[in-house]
């Protein structure tokens, strides 16, 4: 049994393996399906200061190994978050983190403070990628002073450890990186979805209600990959992979290009234990390969 | 109610029209309690073009033989690779999902379930669970024409059947069709019911539901939306109701009609 904890800053995790915000409600729907407790964080579905109804219907379309969706950041908002969602969550043995969306920096930064005020929330996974929305969102990802105007708004209001969800839907996602680094980011999260499209032939219509959607799945994975890679090399803070991680095999590959710690998305909903087998098998394969520790490949590939 | 992800054995597999195959799972230990509207995700093989879980309603439960079967329109590529199964194949299942139909609470109760197309599959273990609590279910079902009406005979056994089919043909067996859609047929000129159930295409159940508003009757309808987690995760399935947007997955797929916008 080799060692599997990992830490992002501050925030022990348990094992490198979380699920990624939107695939997994909030933890409690899959609680029959397997043990909440047995991953290294939950990250629950993207949050806004006010309730937000998302997109119309259709949202989801199935491509060739993955899928699109534009959901469009649906929830209740935080306060209902904080009255209702988190006395049900804060008890689950594992780090709860929340993914804070909103549409200024100052809409960020108010929603952070009053998850700051939680307990037993460790960590928020700050969302300035979301491609669904067109106020915010993926507005702030995709340029260096967009995101850093986002995360120092939010820095200044949030006292924990702060990871940044970052857009894959960019020239160049190291610089990106860098600029949420200088503003005081612990840590990068990435790949958020890729916009994607997908229409129906025979109706000569788009498939998503408003045309455009965020891929997710195997089908992106080696992007993925490429990106972490890049963005390990480019930052000093840690980094969080995913982007269609299926399988242990998957979760190395992105540990070797540098993830500390890496999320399962859209296999949650092929799988909904899949993220106790790949943390199952990340560990048969240093028990295998003779590792003491999940750090001894961390960004072993350079 | 608690949910499951379970290897399935597939005992049988029933091509019971050019379109539709009737599946029957079973497995070592007893099936989970399931309940009538209740649906099933099933994994299909995780190909490219199968990737999500397909949704299929739960059409029947054989507690004796312990077996659960599954009506199963062969339309796309994943449903397709599900008529394809053999006796012996395992099938990952996650269930019992979505809420179900509410059931009567007293035996008199006149209970109508309408149902049109592969839409008729969750009526049948409806319809058998009232027959069991000593309710006399109606079902109205209706097709295009008298081939495509399924389970006719299986239907017979729990209740009385009304039928209708676009071109006025009639199958063999039961009372003769009626020519027309569902909310075409004389039954619903001559008798009041306390609750109608409903499943099928849409355009079907909005009629049927502009029926039950005009028949001052209590009315639920099974919704079909695409879906993807089947668990409320995802919120891709969603329908706009009095509520804001719901998960037809997890708050449905059973809806009061006085939930939903079908004021058309």
């Amino acid at each position: 049994m080799a060692r599997l904890d990992v830490k992002i800053k501050d925030l022990s995790l348990k094992n490198p393996v979380m699920t990624a915000s939107g695939t997994f409600g909030y933890g409690l729907e899959f609680a029959d399906l397997m043990p909440l407790d047995g991953i290294g964080g939950i990250i629950v579905k993207g949050t806004t200061l006010k309730p937000r109804e998302g997109n119309d219907y259709p949202r989801m379309a199935e491509t060739a190994s993955g899928m699109l969706n534009c959901v469009g950041l649906q929830n209740k908002g935080v306060d209902y978050f904080c009255k209702h969602i988190y006395p049900q969550i804060k008890d689950i043995d594992t780090n709860m983190i929340v993914n804070v969306s909103g549409s200024s920096p100052d809409d960020y930064a108010e929603c952070a403070a009053r998850i700051d005020a939680l307990e037993k929330i460790p960590a928020i996974e700050l969302n300035i990628s979301c491609p669904n929305v067109k106020d915010g969102g993926m507005a702030f990802g995709v340029t260096c002073a967009g995101a850093s105007s986002v995360v120092k708004a939010v820095r200044e209001r949030y006292h924990k450890t702060l990871i940044v969800k970052l857009s894959p839907n960019v020239t160049n996602i190291s610089e990106i990186a860098r600029a949420v680094e200088a503003e005081g980011a612990d840590s990068v999260s990435l790949i958020n979805t890729l916009m994607g499209m997908a229409i129906d032939i025979e109706k000569r219509k788009t498939l998503l209600s408003i045309n455009t959607g965020g891929l997710s799945g195997p089908a992106v994975k080696p992007v993925a990959l490429r990106m972490v890679w890049q963005v390990a090399k480019a930052v000093k803070i840690p980094v969080v992979g995913l982007g269609g991680i299926c399988t242990a095999k998957d979760a190395i590959e992105f540990l070797m290009a540098g993830a500390t710690a890496i999320e399962i998305g859209t296999a949650n909903f092929l799988d909904p234990a899949v993220s106790i087998k790949v943390r199952d098998g990340i560990n048969d394969w240093l028990d295998r390969h003779g590792c003491q520790s999940v750090q001894e490949i961390i960004g072993v590939i350079d | 109610m608690k949910k499951y992800l379970l290897d399935l054995t597939v005992r049988s597999v029933e091509r019971i029209h050019e379109r539709y195959v009737l599946i029957k799972l079973t497995d070592e230990k007893p099936l989970p309690e399931m309940l009538p509207g209740q649906f099933v995700e099933i994994r299909v093989d995780g190909s490219p073009t199968t990737f999500l879980r397909r949704p299929i309603s739960i059409n029947f439960v054989d507690t004796k033989a312990n077996e659960l079967w599954l009506l199963v329109a062969a339309v796309g590529d994943g449903t397709r690779k599900l008529a394809a199964l053999q006796a012996g194949d395992k099938l990952n299942c996650l269930l019992p999902l979505g809420n179900g139909f509410t059931m009567p609470q007293k035996a008199e109760e006149r209970i109508l379930l309408v149902g049109g197309g592969v839409g008729v599959a969750p009526l049948l273990y409806m319809g058998a669970q009232m027959a069991e609590m000593g309710c006399q279910p109606t079902f109205l079902l209706g097709a295009r024409t008298a081939k495509d009406l399924l389970m006719i005979d299986t239907f017979q056994k729990y209740g009385r059947v009304c039928m209708t089919t676009e071109d006025g043909s009639s199958p063999s067996i039961g009372p003769g069709a009626e020519k027309g859609f569902v909310t075409n047929h004389s039954l619903l000129q001559k008798e009041r019911f306390d609750r109608i159930a409903t499943c099928g295409p849409t355009p079907m159940m909005k009629a049927v539901a502009r029926y039950a508003r005009q028949a001052d009757t209590e009315c639920e309808a099974s919704l079909e939306n695409l879906m993807a987690c089947g668990l409320g995760a995802c919120l891709c399935c969603v329908e706009k109701t009095t509520e804001g947007n719901l998960c037809v997955c997890k708050d449905g797929p059973v809806f009061n009609i006085r939930r939903l916008l079908w004021q058309d």
